[in-house]
């Protein structure tokens, strides 16, 4: 019964729409907390740039919001369309924080709404900012749900498994499992670190091109601090999430670290080629496997030989891993370079090239999204329920999903390149200057 | 009342919401994109910029919870449901995408304003009530089958059914019709005369092809479904008290009276004529395959799903509130005398 075009091309149908959704999602999360920020530093030191700061970032957030409800409500059906067998089961145990999950959209969008047509309505500003409140604790609570819905397809718990029926279920054991903290946290914290390297290189990019005004420069400072705060925090949590994989999945560890032999004082191996079970050309960092996995260079780590070769996920997924802790690395170190700087007076962080840098910092850490998420989804398979269910017995029996893909890839294309022009072009066309100017005059005009 | 029936109602009521919110937002863009067509601008566009813009977020999240939540309380649907709609859902989500991306990247955004886009706009308005239109007929029964045990969609039944595109022309003129009439009185509130009577003149005019294609699809009932028919005939009652309020609306809009009123008949209309069709559609999810007590979730997980469901309506009735205040009873803001957008 089993369908393998069907199930090929929904895989790659669901790793498209979700690869896709997740750069607007991520972006989504972090910005209005960014966007919190700037206001309230502004309101704080009566400083006009924050505040303008904080209205420009808003009006871009609006393009990528729409994209990630459109996409979004896309993924959430498309979950029905191509995994229906999975939905059902799934269903029955994890609706809870997928329902819950609608309603924090239902918050933020309503929120949002209001935020975004009253701006100087209110006599007091700070009552405009409270507004904003709700629509960041709405981006990031449909962030902690729906990785709760991803936590449990990795780590199940809350029912009894009775002949292929779940029965007893405890929708909120269900909610609680032992992948949750850390994949929750990392996920919540990554696009916080993402939304503020993003902004970050956007205000590095305004400053190549020649614009010096002081506006960009705070901006640089405060993202920048922002990005060093989330980028350690990453770097811990994900730490944390390697000790998960290694008592839960270590099916998964293994793979990542391209593990074969169950042994102690495991060295952690980063890139290289895979020759039989011989790792060529790889950093070889003694020890640190043992360490990332239980916090202690001596204890021992689980092989790959210790599974079944048919419950094994595809070994590529160690570039997935490395990509992304080089990504995390790399970026923490740049923040914590130009922080450092910034605080010593050194100069070299106003040079092109440094500034070059951080605009790269932006794109590196939507890849590193992108790696984490894959590597996470790859690393389960064969499972889609780990443990479970299979992935090829989730999906759909439909004939027709190669068509959709088509479809999709074409839709999606359509709104990337429309979201990239739309954003260009609102900010070209009204830079920051000429808002501040305008202001000026608009106040100016008021008081005589 | 049992589980089944507080969680289909639960449904009912967010589907029922979104049927009329999204009806409004549709039709706009479908007038809209007609005045483009015959150069009558400006008259529509203002309208649509003041009251749609801010809201259609909030009017996507009714489908996403009704969808979400038909998976959480009725996890079968996926199976039956899923496996047959992948074409007419995943045509809708790309309508649904046209339509979101215009707010962000036209009234929002650059403000590309390409005749081309406004087209697109409207034009997928009313494309999307058409594709979820078929979701009820395909309930009806008779167009799904079972092949080895998975469900398929048999389209060539399904588009030579008279049924079929009989619901399809009720769901358009339905919403055009919802949309005229609550825009009617969005415009004289904003004190747009012109606007005003315009859009009286396109609610009279759909309001015939509503009424008329309703009772049709009644009779046409009887061929397909006799179970459906007999149970609606049952409830006879809840039709002519329907029928009667829609009668009310034409009433008031024939006499340029209090326009409030009229939309308001108007939601008492379909809410009798929406939930007399529920109830009469009972016990079945769909016909004859699933009904609400088989696809019915767990215990534990629906009292969960009611008790997230009650918190979660406390906190949004309230906020809610705020929205309409604030966008459709402040009468600077609806009028255009204030302009606070980001
Ligand atoms: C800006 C993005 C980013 C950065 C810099 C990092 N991660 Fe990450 N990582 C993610 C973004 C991410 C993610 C996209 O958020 C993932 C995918 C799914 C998930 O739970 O989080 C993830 C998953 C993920 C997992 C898998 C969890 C699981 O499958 O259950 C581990 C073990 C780590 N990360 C560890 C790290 C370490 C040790 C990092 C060192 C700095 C690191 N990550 C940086
Ligand atoms: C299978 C996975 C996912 C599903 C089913 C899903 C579903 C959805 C849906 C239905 C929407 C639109 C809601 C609306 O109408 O307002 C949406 C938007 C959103 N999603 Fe996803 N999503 C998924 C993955 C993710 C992930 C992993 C994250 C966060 C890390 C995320 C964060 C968001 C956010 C914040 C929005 C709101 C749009 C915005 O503010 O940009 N989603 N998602
Ligand atoms: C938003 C970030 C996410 C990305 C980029 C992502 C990526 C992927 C990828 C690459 C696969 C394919 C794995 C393979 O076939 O080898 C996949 C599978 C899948 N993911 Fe995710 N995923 C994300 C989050 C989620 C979440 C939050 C859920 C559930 C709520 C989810 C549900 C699924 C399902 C049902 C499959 C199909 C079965 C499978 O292949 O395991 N994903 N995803």
């Amino acid at each position: 019964m089993v369908n393998g075009d069907a199930v090929f091309y929904s895989r790659l149908l669901t790793e498209l729409t979700l690869s896709f959704h997740i750069i607007y999602a991520t972006i989504g999360v972090g910005v209005p907390l960014m966007i919190m920020i700037a206001q309230w530093v502004g309101i704080r030191k009566n400083d006009e740039h924050y505040i303008l700061l904080a209205r420009r970032w808003a009006r871009g957030f609006v393009i990528t919001v729409a994209v990630g409800v459109v996409t979004g409500t896309a993924i959430g059906l498309q979950l029905s369309l191509l995994w229906p067998n999975f939905m059902e089961l799934a269903g029955n145990a994890i609706a809870l924080p997928l329902f819950m999950e609608t309603f924090a959209f239902f918050f933020e969008a309503i929120f949002l709404g209001i935020y975004l047509y009253t701006w100087d309505r209110f006599e007091d500003q700070r009552k405009h900012f409270l507004l904003l409140i709700p629509v960041a604790i709405g981006a990031s609570f449909s962030a902690v749900f729906i990785t709760m819905v991803n936590a449990f397809m990795s780590s199940p718990r809350g029912f009894d498994l009775v002949s292929g029926e779940l029965v007893n279920i405890n929708p909120v054991l269900a909610m609680f499992t032992p992948a949750m903290p850390t994949k929750v946290s990392h996920v919540v914290v990554t696009a916080y670190m993402t939304a503020a390297f993003v902004l970050a290189a956007i205000a590095a990019f305004r400053m190549l091109r020649g614009s010096d005004h002081i506006y960009h420069k705070k901006a640089l400072f405060l993202t920048m601090k922002l990005g060093l705060i989330f980028a350690i925090a990453t770097a811990i949590i994900g730490d944390f999430s390697g000790k998960y994989l290694a008592v839960y999945q270590p099916e998964k560890l293994a793979a990542a670290e391209w593990h074969f032999e169950t042994e102690g004082d495991a060295s952690l191996v980063l890139f290289g080629l895979l020759e039989g079970e011989e790792v060529r050309y790889g950093l070889e960092l003694p020890y640190a496997l043992s360490i990332l996995a239980h916090g202690n260079p001596r204890s021992e780590v689980i092989g790959l030989n210790d599974f079944p070769a048919d419950e094994l996920p595809p070994l590529y997924i160690h570039y997935l891993f490395d990509l992304m802790v080089t990504i995390g690395m790399a970026l923490t170190l740049l923040s914590l370079i130009y922080v450092a700087a910034k605080w010593r007076g050194w100069k070299f962080i106003e040079s092109r090239w440094f500034r070059w840098l951080i605009v790269l910092g932006g794109p590196l850490s939507l890849v590193a999204i992108e790696m984490g998420w894959w590597f996470t989804e790859v690393g389960r398979q064969p499972w889609v329920l780990r443990g479970i269910m299979r992935t090829e017995e989730a999906a759909t029996t439909s004939g027709q999903v190669d068509l959709m893909l088509i479809l999709f890839a074409g839709l999606y294309l359509i709104l990337g390149i429309g979201s990239i022009v739309v954003l260009t072009r609102m900010f070209r066309r009204n830079p920051v200057e000429q808002e501040l100017a305008d202001r000026e005059a608009e106040r100016g005009g008021g008081r005589a | 009342m049992t589980l089944e029936i507080v969680g289909i109602s639960v449904l009912w009521m967010f589907l029922f919401g979104y049927v009329i919110i999204a009806s409004v937002d549709f039709g706009a863009g479908f007038f809209n994109a007609y005045s483009a067509f015959t150069n009558k601008e400006h008259v529509l566009t203002n309208i649509i910029q003041r009251y749609l813009s801010p809201v259609w977020e909030i009017t996507n999240v009714f489908l996403v919870f009704f969808f979400v939540g038909a998976i959480g309380f009725f996890p079968k649907t996926a199976f039956y449901y899923g496996t047959a709609l992948l074409v007419p859902a995943s045509i809708a989500i790309v309508l649904l995408a046209i339509r979101g991306s215009y707010y962000a990247f036209a009234t929002y955004g650059a403000r590309i304003s390409h005749k081309g886009y406004i087209y697109m706009y409207g034009l997928a308005g009313l494309l999307i009530p058409a594709a979820w239109s078929t979701v009820l007929t395909i309930s009806e029964g008779g167009f799904i089958y079972l092949e080895n045990g998975a469900p398929v969609l048999d389209y060539w039944a399904l588009f030579s059914s008279p049924l079929t595109w009989s619901i399809v022309v009720l769901a358009l003129s339905a919403v055009l019709y919802i949309s005229a009439v609550f825009l009617t009185w969005y415009a004289r509130k904003a004190g747009d005369d012109r606007a005003s009577d315009l859009l009286r003149k396109y609610s009279l005019i759909w309001s015939v092809p509503t009424i008329v294609t309703a009772t049709g699809i009644i009779v046409e009932l009887r061929a397909h479904n006799e179970e459906h028919f007999a149970n609606l005939i049952g409830l006879w009652w809840v039709f002519a008290l329907s029928a009667l309020l829609f009668f009310g609306t034409v009433f008031l809009l024939w006499k340029r009276r209090n326009y409030g009123m009229a939309f308001i008949l108007l939601v008492g209309q379909f809410f009798l004529a929406f939930s007399g069709y529920g109830v009469s559609h009972y016990p079945y999810l769909l016909y004859p395959y699933l009904t609400l007590y088989d696809g019915f979730t767990n215990e534990a997980m629906a009292i969960a799903l009611i008790i997230a469901f009650l918190a979660g309506f406390a906190l949004l009735l309230p906020s809610l509130y705020l929205v309409l205040r604030l966008f459709l009873f402040d009468k600077d803001y609806v009028q255009g005398k204030s302009d606070y957008h980001v």
